[in-house]
């Protein structure tokens, strides 16, 4: 799959952005005043920047609105809609502890809760599709919670659970890059099932339907780089994970130690995001006879 | 809107011949020509007379080529447009309802006043079977030219489908599935028509019908051999060739 800036950012920045919002929410850290307002602020930049990210790609954002009509049947409507409840529950809540001095804890605990909920739908638009055997995995809405969190624990300077849950999510997802190597295979998909020809022999293609590229051929075929996904995956291990849980271990805790730690989970984060989507093989490749 | 009906009465489709496709194109170039002149947003083409044209199509054709180690290679032509599954997979991903599923005939379309563009249906979609339009930014889709099948204003005979109509090979049938008698469906028994992808849990309308058996022409002497193939050898010669040939040789 084509990875865009634009969804790797949307995906990256708001999964962090609502991970830290539940960390908040559930009053951890117990912050107030000024303190309460520049944790919430950092949590609604990520948030709604990576939001903002999403209506990049979009051939007509002037109708983004309506993408929140189909909760029924859409992930992508329900990941709008929770989003947007999100925000508008925790602004509640951190209105209390910022201005009022009030932990209105219902507020706190339903926001984060509602967070969680909006990271899940955000994995689900990628989970649900059969047509990407790698994403198409339980282990997908797994890897989006323990992003949200283990970052979101980073940012709330949960120290202590954000080595536990940065090594978790370390070891999960070695797991789901070797899962995901077979995943195409295991789904059972091949140029025969795709053109049923299977009976007369092995197929290839012969001559492709056009000479030049298309938006299938850019948006789902899309293999460039692949060649380096394996140096890729572990710089995104080394500073996604080791980086900052080498600072939280073995350094004096510091507010430039803990932004060198953060920028490092980020930077991981990016390169992992953007394997996330440029090793993801969709089954029309198949009548391309491409992967 | 994007939650698929439970059934539709009609399930219009298309049954595609790969025995007699052959490979020509004509359906593309109709389909694009009668949709980019007609329901929705032109079919735009990008760059289309520099060095990297593309453009806009519901309709393409690819060409296989399938072999055994024992026969020879036979070439397909693969003629590809929406499929119109009953399970559309690219329906209910939809967030702004711009996608639908017909109730009463099963066409899937795509409402271009709602789409916002998102690329989430042709991502959902197995066959490849829907592009966005750079130009407009909303999505493309075969419409089973809904515009003309229900069409009064044209002559009867041009109410189906553009690329049926065009076919000079008469390789697109289109019918109704859900009626056991139809034409496609009888074609479709009769030549065991099979759905795309079928592991996919799609439900494809559409059907295909398999390419019928070659002859084996692999071994020596047969019929429909080619000069050539025989190479220098005459021996088999009888009768006035025989005896062209022995005088040929004492020449
Ligand atoms: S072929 Fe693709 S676009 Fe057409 S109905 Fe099926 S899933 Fe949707
Ligand atoms: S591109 Fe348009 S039709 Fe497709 S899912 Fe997005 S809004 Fe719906
Ligand atoms: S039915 Fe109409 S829109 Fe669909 S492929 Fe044929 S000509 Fe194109």
């Amino acid at each position: 799959m084509h990875p865009a800036p634009s969804v790797i950012i949307f995906t990256a920045l708001s999964g962090l952005g609502f991970g830290l919002m539940a960390w908040l929410g559930f009053g951890l850290p117990a912050v107030s005043g000024w303190s309460a307002f520049t944790f919430f602020f950092v949590a609604y930049a990520l948030a709604v920047g990576g939001l903002v990210a999403s209506t990049f790609h979009l051939g007509n954002p002037k109708r983004a609105i309506k993408a929140f009509s189909q909760w029924r049947s859409s992930w992508l409507s329900r990941e709008g809609v929770l989003a947007i409840v999100s925000l508008l529950v925790i602004a509640v809540y951190a209105i209390g502890v910022i201005f009022l001095n009030q932990r209105w804890q219902i507020a706190g605990w339903a926001g984060a809760l509602l967070s969680l909920g909006t990271v899940f739908t955000t994995s689900m638009i990628y989970a649900q599709m059969k047509t990407v055997p790698r994403w198409n995995t339980p282990l997908t809405p797994v890897l989006f919670f323990l992003y949200a969190l283990a970052g979101g624990a980073l940012l709330a300077g949960q120290t202590g659970a954000a080595i536990m849950l940065l090594i978790v999510l370390c070891s999960v997802q070695v797991l789901a890059w070797v899962l995901g190597e077979n995943s195409f295979a295991r789904a059972g998909h091949t140029i025969e099932t795709a053109t049923g020809l299977g009976n007369l022999g092995r197929v290839r293609l012969l001559e492709s339907p056009h000479s030049g590229p298309n938006y299938l051929l850019k948006e789902m075929v899309y293999i460039v780089g692949r060649k380096h996904a394996h140096k890729l995956r572990v710089i995104a291990i080394f500073l996604m994970g080791l980086v900052p849980v080498a600072i939280l271990t073995l350094l004096p805790t510091n507010h430039y130690m803990a932004a060198i730690a953060v920028l490092s989970h980020m930077a991981g984060l990016f390169v992992s995001r953007w394997l996330f989507f440029a090793q993801a093989e969709h089954v029309v490749g198949l009548y391309y006879d491409k992967r | 809107m994007t939650s698929l009906p439970q059934s539709t009465q009609k399930k219009l489709g298309l049954a595609i011949d790969l025995d007699t496709c052959v490979g020509c194109h004509a359906c593309v170039i109709s389909c694009k020509e009668w949709n980019t002149s007609n329901y929705g947003s032109p079919l735009s083409d990008m760059d289309a007379y520099g060095a990297e044209p593309s453009g806009t199509f519901l309709n393409r054709i690819h060409t296989y080529e399938a072999k055994t180690l024992e026969r020879a290679a036979q070439v397909v032509h693969f003629p590809k447009s929406c499929l119109h599954c009953e399970d559309a997979p690219c329906v209910t991903v939809c967030p702004t309802g711009a996608s639908y599923k017909r109730s009463e005939d099963g066409i899937v379309l795509v409402n271009e006043d709602d789409c916002m563009g998102c690329g989430l249906c042709a991502w959902a979609c197995p066959y490849g079977a829907r592009e966005m339009d750079v130009a407009e930014g909303v999505m493309k889709k075969c419409t089973l030219c809904v515009d003309r099948i229900y069409n009064e204003n044209i002559p009867e005979e041009d109410r189906v489908p553009s690329c049926v109509r065009t076919c000079p090979a008469g390789a697109r049938h289109f019918g109704d599935f859900a009626d056991p008698d139809s034409n496609v469906s009888i074609l479709s028994a009769e030549r065991g028509g099979f759905a795309l992808m079928a592991e996919q849990g799609t439900n494809p309308v559409n059907r295909y019908l398999p390419p019928r058996p070659k002859a084996d022409i692999s071994g020596s002497g047969q019929i429909g051999v080619p000069a050539t193939a025989l190479g220098e050898e005459t021996g088999g010669a009888k009768g006035f060739l025989s005896w062209l040939d022995k005088a040929l040789e004492k020449i």
